[in-house]
């Protein structure tokens, strides 16, 4: 079954002039993870919204849970957990003043409310700053809260709009696994990214939106290899560089393009880390020792380069951490 | 039905908490009209010849009083334009509730906090020579027709900070809309002094009837009132009840449609 359809919507601003959505259109499978990937302003605020009751579009239809979206907003409301992109709590309130209201608003009893409160301040690490206003709290804790109280009563359907952008590396992860454990419960859920990476790692499929439009889909291998596989760049000393070409093109099978100005040779390669130790081992019998080397992953700009022809307007390099790493000096 | 008193409820308590959490607001919200009633009952109070028994502050009181109520629109303006910037109301607006369960929580919220600011004004009042003479079940009710009187202008509130997007946009229309009604007025002087036309505004004004009606029920001879002999100025209570009724019906429809639709 379908948990969420969206269909043809269209969304406008400024009598016409801006095109917030522009006939997307989507599906997500009970209980799957869907990743909206894109830039600034391709409208994935627009479509979570609208999504969540919260605007009304234009054109088009959809249904979440099966409940028709524009007709039946209430009852949509009663089965969704929503995190917006900025943290939407109480900032003069407590963490505990937070959810025990939102508990109440839940149509939870007051006792139910103060439990399930507990549970969550428990499960998201906030037991020890469940008692002092939000605003003393960190970019992360906040965000952290802000998903806890999506999560009051255990939606079927949760929407999460850029829910790691302004984290560090660790809030990040620690997001992941909340993310991670929330899917094993079978909830279904839309995430919106700028991160191929986050897509990648949390979502089963994924949908590229750009200008308003679903502009790609499919499981995030399928999206890569859309965009091209991985590619081996070396730099070396000027003199090396029609030796060092020969050798990348005899392990990548195809002709590198070479940047004579950087020095910098590249190639896509199938099999990354292989291809990069047998160059590694070629380079170093042709004793040519490179100034660098490196596998480079696709970028969410490669998306975007690949899918429209034009640079995505904020560029936002995905955070590969360790799997980029192969360099040295 | 019942479910939607006790969302508002919600939405009352989780500003009574606010209070609680950060009382400096509710110091300052009573701190500023206190003030005005020293400062009006010693700057002016000497200069205008006020003619009632008692002086001038048995007329400056309710003056007062009702410019103070008037201004509960500035609270729930700003209030509810700060939790718009904060993405609050979309929080709220995502979440089972009635659809009238938050603009109406914030106006009771509100009065409420009005409660506060009556009670510590009343009795500055009291410590500068205000003695209402008209017995308790009347005083009793002049305060409950301020308190009504102040959760009607609320309503224009909602509109106000549903409407604007920034919270000191909505504190400077606010000022400039609540400020003028007050002052062209029978609140702090004689109406008779202003010309003509403006004099018919003055007495035809909310807040005019309003400070006419509470000083009635105070008992205070109106000599700041009727110049004209217009029909509010006549009948004060009974027009002041016209208006708290006109703005509740006509602006609490528009303000529930309006938060209905609302988006960043
Ligand atoms: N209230 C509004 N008035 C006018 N234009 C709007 C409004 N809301 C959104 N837009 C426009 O609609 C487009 C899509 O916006 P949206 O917020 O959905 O993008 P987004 O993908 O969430 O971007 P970001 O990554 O920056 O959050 C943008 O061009 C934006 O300027
Ligand atoms: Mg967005």
């Amino acid at each position: 079954m379908k948990s969420i359809i969206a269909h043809e919507l269209v969304k406008t601003y400024d009598k016409g002039a801006v095109k917030a959505l522009d006939g997307l259109s989507l599906e997500v499978e009970e209980g799957t993870v869907l990743g909206l990937l894109g830039p600034n302003g391709a409208g994935k605020t627009t479509s979570v919204r609208v999504l969540a009751t919260l605007l009304t579009p234009d054109s088009g239809s959809a249904t979440v849970a099966g409940i028709d979206v524009l007709k039946h907003p209430d009852e949509v409301r009663k089965v969704i957990g929503l995190s917006g992109q900025y943290a939407a709590l109480d900032e003069t309130l407590t963490g505990w003043d937070n959810l025990t209201m939102f508990g109440r608003l839940y149509h939870l009893n007051s006792s139910g409310a103060k439990k399930r409160a507990e549970e969550l301040l428990e499960k998201f690490s906030l037991t020890d700053a469940a008692r002092r206003p939000i605003r003393t709290y960190s970019g992360g804790m906040r965000r952290r809260l802000d998903l806890a109280a999506s999560l009051i009563v255990k939606p079927k359907v949760l929407f999460l709009d850029e829910p790691t952008t302004g984290l560090d590396p660790r809030g990040r992860m620690e997001m992941w696994d909340v993310i991670d454990e929330l899917v094993k419960g079978g909830v279904t859920l839309l995430l919106t990214t700028q991160y191929l990476e986050e897509a990648d790692h949390l979502a089963d499929s994924i949908a590229v939106i750009d200008t308003g439009k679903v502009i790609a889909r499919g499981t995030a291998d399928e999206l890569k290899n859309q965009v091209g596989s991985e590619r081996l760049e070396i730099t070396v000393e000027v003199e090396q560089i029609t030796e060092a070409t020969k050798l990348v093109e005899q392990v990548s099978g195809v002709t590198p393009s070479v940047d004579l100005g950087i020095r910098k040779i590249s190639a896509p390669v199938s099999n990354g880390s292989a291809s990069l130790i047998q160059v590694l081992r070629l380079l170093d019998e042709a004793k040519i020792h490179p100034l660098d080397i490196g596998l480079k992953r696709p970028s969410l700009d490669d998306v975007f380069i690949s899918l429209t022809g034009h640079v995505a307007e904020v560029v936002v390099e995905p955070e590969v951490g360790g799997k980029n790493a192969a360099k040295r000096k | 039905m019942l479910q939607s008193v006790s969302d508002f409820l919600v939405i009352t308590k989780r500003q009574l908490l606010q209070m609680i959490r950060i009382p400096e607001v509710l110091i300052f919200a009573t701190i500023q009209p206190a003030m005005f009633v020293l400062l009006f009952r010693y700057v002016f109070g000497g200069a205008i010849d006020s003619g009632v028994e008692g002086g001038y502050v048995q007329l400056l009181m309710p003056g007062i009083f009702v410019q103070t109520v008037a201004f509960t629109l500035a609270a729930t303006a700003v209030g509810l334009a700060a939790d718009m910037q904060k993405g609050l109301i979309d929080r709220f607006r995502s979440l089972p509730i009635s659809r009238s369960a938050v603009v109406i929580g914030r106006t009771v919220g509100d009065t409420l906090q009005n409660v506060v600011t009556l009670i510590v004004m009343g009795l500055v009042g009291f410590l500068v020579g205000w003695r209402p003479s008209s017995g308790p079940i009347k005083i009793f009710l002049g305060f409950l027709f301020l308190l009504a009187f102040g959760y009607s202008m609320s309503w224009i509130g909602v509109i106000i900070g549903l409407s604007v997007r920034e919270e000191r946009v909505a504190q400077n229309l606010v000022f400039m809309t609540v400020f003028p009604l007050t002052f062209l007025s029978n609140a702090f002087a004689p109406t008779t002094g202003m010309p003509k036309i403006l004099q018919y505004f003055a007495e035809w004004n909310p807040v005019s009837t309003m400070v006419a009606a509470c000083r009635e029920l105070f008992g205070t001879e109106n000599v700041f009132g009727a110049t004209a002999n217009s029909w509010p100025s006549q009948n004060p209570i009974l027009m002041s009840l016209i208006y708290m009724f006109l703005l509740v019906a006509i602006f609490a429809p528009i303000s529930v449609r309006k938060y209905v639709k609302v988006s960043k």
